[in-house]
């Protein structure tokens, strides 16, 4: 008796059939179902570690274009990491319209990186697309790499006057982020 | 030994809570303890009705939107509201164009610095910001009220006992101190604020001092309901949220409950005392 | 692991198998909580407070960690934080709800699993250690819930962070130094709820290692039951899974209800309004109250009014506030009535009825203002307190008459016991001042 009492079939013969399958079914029931709500726990405990809301409203700024000259970039913060906004000049422009696509690595023309109406402003994330450094370039008197355009010094990318990688380790163009130009001399990135 | 030695500590213990009791009664009932004026007039809010009250109760959110204008013609003169952003009204259905156009036109600007020398400057709203404070720091703000600080109301509602309703009544509960009450200097007579008098002088004067749009009739009751629903709107922003899961929360736990209550009502089939037989028979 | 009709465990596939000759964690859990853990048959709903309260502490631990993810522990941005978590973090309202109201449901349930253990006498030997690891768990608990206290940095924070260090002044010569380094400062800033912070991560992390202290203890004698009579035969048990995890699963489910009722619907009703005010170390709130976990004690400190003899009233008030904890510890030898359960104590019964009554006097006395007539009356009220551990229990044990005890816990659920030969091994081994059926 005491062996067989503490195994769970131990009422097993009494009741066979349909009472058995009820009985399992409930049970069955009783264990999957609070998993269900365990899932749903799951949510918040993940989703906290997302973007809060102070940091999303973060997410466009406006950006004065007046004082920046032709052939001048400069550094702008969005999302806490670093923007260029460069006023190509005639010269850059020509360059970057003279490559021929089959020579690029990731092919996009000027135009296709640029808003129309718009081609001499060059607006991109100043991350480099091999592992997230800052490239040189924007500043005046920095090492504007082989293409004239902007150099990461941590493994060696050169990018051309439309931001598109040309030699190094990078797979891809800098990055254009979603933007609108406001007016001819404002624009709202994000 | 131990016990021996607890019996006389408890003893100890109790001729010292018996040596303060005795003190304190003594004192207690020698000196008569006069009520104090406060005590004779001061008011308790009563509850109110309010659209978010109980489980079911939610945000009116154009009862809001009436709130925030009296806040804004009435108290942000003088209150900060710091924790909330101008972004946060899109959650009481304002769009974001007017949302856009608020921060823009509020009347304290944002401080900053002159983008060119860097210098100490103030700049427009901009959806992102909190609410800008109007005084720069607390001894600005007491030099200009009669040395009073005019508390942040973002959590005024969660800070005070008694919440909506007490705001509410203080806010109503104006009038002239009654002639045994001494009111000092600069303050106000309120029955429903401890010590009887407050430095705000009455916020909420006349009928229609805020205009409403919806066609609400701006009485001086009506603009106290208002502005103290869309305080407990920025104290406790998530609540319509927090009800609507905890509503879905509680019909998955009943039943998840009810469930686990016949799957232990199974499993305990064969040892409860009323199937004494199987046990007999098993015997 | 307790009994020699434990079921034993068999690795049933190659994994186990595999497993159980390099790291036997499945056979440990078969034993520890798994059919091989047999577990008296005639448990009330009074012992499904353990399994709740080590369910708190893991709530407890994996909120936290999410809200130490969010919070900044800096005197001048604190307040903010935690409002940047109520506003602007996904879901952050949720956890901090849930953290704040987990710390009170933690301590509801470690206090009913203290009273039954009070009631059914389950502190007697051979469980002390079980009761002692319980009652070191409480003390952890309570330094930990005063530490997360402090962190939101509102005005009940501060100033119950200053009040409470201030205890620590009382203590002769050295407590004023003892109090400032313990803030790092002379009033709480931001280095002393940095420490607080991180010893608020740490202390749970112990808690939790003296949990599993605290079930290696129970596991060696086994189980309580309400009838205090021990464990003679196979019949008198049950396995723990799925008899217990079924049972503690019901139990759960009635608990999150009342949990999630708290959070979605009251989730302040517990807290105090002077806390959404950031701390002010100029305007002290009109009555400071710690959280109501602490009122019996607090009520305690504060009815020690007068001086007594050379001890100042102040540290006198201390002193009965650790003691009235202390005393708790020293019940297993405090009371050395053989017989276990208040069910076959009818005075003692009596007694442990007034002592609640008690507590809850303290209770409502601690969260009400420092003047009469709820000093008096908490006087009153802590004489009894210690009354009852320190006179009243060991008196009672060695006076009182105590009623028929059943002859095993099968008679007790079924009305009469099974005609089995009881295990001899049992009563040996245990050694201890079982209780003798007094018929």
């Amino acid at each position: 008796m005491a062996a067989v009492e503490h195994s769970e079939g131990a009422h097993a013969p009494a009741e066979a059939g349909d009472g058995i399958r009820r009985r399992d079914f409930i049970n069955l029931a009783a264990v999957s179902f609070p998993a269900m709500g365990v899932g749903a726990v799951l949510i918040p405990l993940i989703n906290n570690m997302n973007p809060s809301a102070d940091v999303l409203a973060l997410s466009s700024i406006d950006v004065d274009l007046t004082p920046i000259q032709a052939g001048q970039a400069i550094k702008a913060e969005w999302r806490k990491q670093p923007m260029f906004i460069r006023h190509l000049t005639a010269g850059e422009i020509e360059a970057a319209n003279a490559v021929d696509m089959g020579e690029l690595r990731d092919p996009e023309s000027l135009a296709d990186r640029t808003k129309p109406e718009h081609q001499q402003w060059l607006i991109t994330l100043g991350v480099c697309t091999h592992l997230g450094c800052v490239p040189l370039g924007a500043a005046e008197g920095e090492n504007k790499g082989e293409f004239g355009g902007y150099f990461c010094p941590c493994h060696g990318s050169h990018y051309d006057t439309a931001g598109r990688i040309r030699k190094g380790p990078a797979p891809l163009n800098l990055e254009v982020p979603e933007y609108e130009f406001m007016s001819d001399t404002s624009v709202r990135i994000g | 030994m131990i016990r021996l030695l607890a019996f006389v500590v408890g003893l100890g213990f109790l001729a010292a809570s018996g040596c303060s009791f005795v003190n304190g009664f003594g004192t207690w009932i020698s000196t008569e303890t006069e009520k104090s004026i406060e005590y004779k007039y001061l008011k308790h809010a009563h509850a109110e009705e309010w659209s978010f009250s109980g489980p079911f109760g939610r945000y009116d959110n154009q009862q809001l939107q009436r709130g925030f204008r009296v806040f804004r013609d009435t108290c942000s003169g003088c209150h900060s509201l710091k924790y909330v952003a101008f972004r946060n009204l899109e959650e009481i259905d304002y769009t974001e164009a007017e949302v856009r156009a608020i921060a823009d036109q509020w009347p304290i600007q944002v401080p900053s610095i002159n983008p060119q020398d860097g210098a100490p400057n103030t700049r427009k709203a901009l959806p992102s910001d909190n609410f800008p404070n109007p005084f720069p720091n607390a001894v600005a703000a007491r030099a200009a009220n009669n040395n009073a600080l005019p508390p942040d109301l973002s959590l005024i509602v969660k800070a005070r006992e008694g919440g909506a309703d007490y705001i509410h009544a203080l806010l109503v509960g104006y009038g002239d101190a009654p002639a045994d009450v001494e009111v000092g200097q600069g303050l106000h007579y309120n029955p429903y604020f401890h010590g009887l008098a407050i430095a705000m002088p009455r916020p909420l004067n006349s009928d229609g001092q805020v205009t409403y749009t919806d066609g609400t009739e701006a009485t001086v009751d009506q603009m106290a309901r208002d502005v103290t629903a869309f305080l407990m709107w920025t104290a406790e922003p998530k609540m319509d949220t927090r009800k609507n899961v905890g509503i879905a929360v509680l019909i998955f736990l009943i039943f998840a409950t009810i469930l686990a209550y016949f799957a232990y009502r199974n499993v305990w089939a064969d040892k409860k005392p009323k199937k004494k037989k199987k046990d007999e028979a098993a015997a | 692991m307790s009994f020699p009709w434990a079921q034993q465990y068999e690795p049933k596939n190659g994994f186990t198998k595999w497993m159980d000759s390099r790291l036997p964690i499945f056979r440990l859990v078969h034993g520890a909580v798994g059919p091989g853990y047999p577990v008296p048959r005639n448990l009330n709903y009074f012992w499904n407070f353990g399994v709740l309260a080590g369910f708190a502490l893991m709530v407890q631990i994996v909120t936290g960690i999410i809200l130490a993810m969010h919070y900044r522990a800096d005197g001048a941005i604190a307040f903010a934080s935690v409002e940047h978590i109520m506003r602007n973090v996904n879901e952050g309202w949720f956890l901090r709800y849930a953290h704040a109201n987990g710390a009170s449901f933690f301590f509801i349930a470690m206090y009913i699993h203290i009273g039954r253990n009070i009631y059914y006498g389950s502190y007697k030997a051979p469980r002390e250690m079980v009761f002692l690891l319980g009652m070191v768990i409480y003390l952890l608990a309570m330094a930990t819930a005063f530490m997360g206290y402090v962190l939101p940095w509102g005005q009940m924070s501060f100033w119950g962070a200053k009040v409470i260090t201030g205890l620590i002044g009382a203590i002769p010569f050295v407590g004023e130094s003892i109090q400032t380094w313990l803030l790092g400062g002379f009033a709480p800033d931001t280095a002393a709820l940095n420490r607080f912070f991180s010893l608020h991560y740490l202390l749970p992390f112990v808690i939790a290692g003296v949990v599993i202290l605290h079930i290696w203890a129970l596991h060696i004698p086994g189980s309580g039951n309400p009838t205090g009579v021990d464990v003679k035969s196979p019949q008198d048990t049950v396995p723990f899974h799925p008899y217990y995890t079924a049972k503690d699963g019901f139990g759960l489910g009635v608990y999150l209800i009342a949990f999630a009722i708290m959070v979605f619907f009251l989730p302040n009703a517990l807290g105090h309004a002077d806390n959404y005010i950031e701390a002010n170390p100029l305007s002290t709130p009109a009555h400071i109250v710690p959280e109501w976990y602490y009122y019996p004690f607090y009520a305690i400190l504060r009815s020690f009014t007068s001086d007594f003899f050379f001890i100042e009233a102040k540290l006198m008030g201390v002193i009965a506030m650790f003691s009235a904890i202390l005393v708790v510890f020293l019940l297993p030898w405090l009371d050395n009535s053989p017989v276990r359960s208040a069910n076959y104590r009818p005075k003692f019964r009596m007694f442990f009825y007034i002592w609640l009554v008690d507590l809850v006097v303290l209770f409502y006395c601690g969260g009400m203002p420092a003047e009469e007539p709820y000093v008096m009356i908490s006087q009153i009220a802590t004489a009894y307190y210690f009354s009852f551990f320190l006179i009243i229990i060991p008196v009672l044990a060695k006076i009182e008459r105590t009623t028929p005890l059943p002859n095993s816990i099968t008679e007790s659920v079924l009305g009469h016991d099974e005609p089995v030969a009881p295990v001899a091994t049992t009563k040996s081994t245990s050694g201890d001042p079982s209780p003798q059926p007094a018929v």
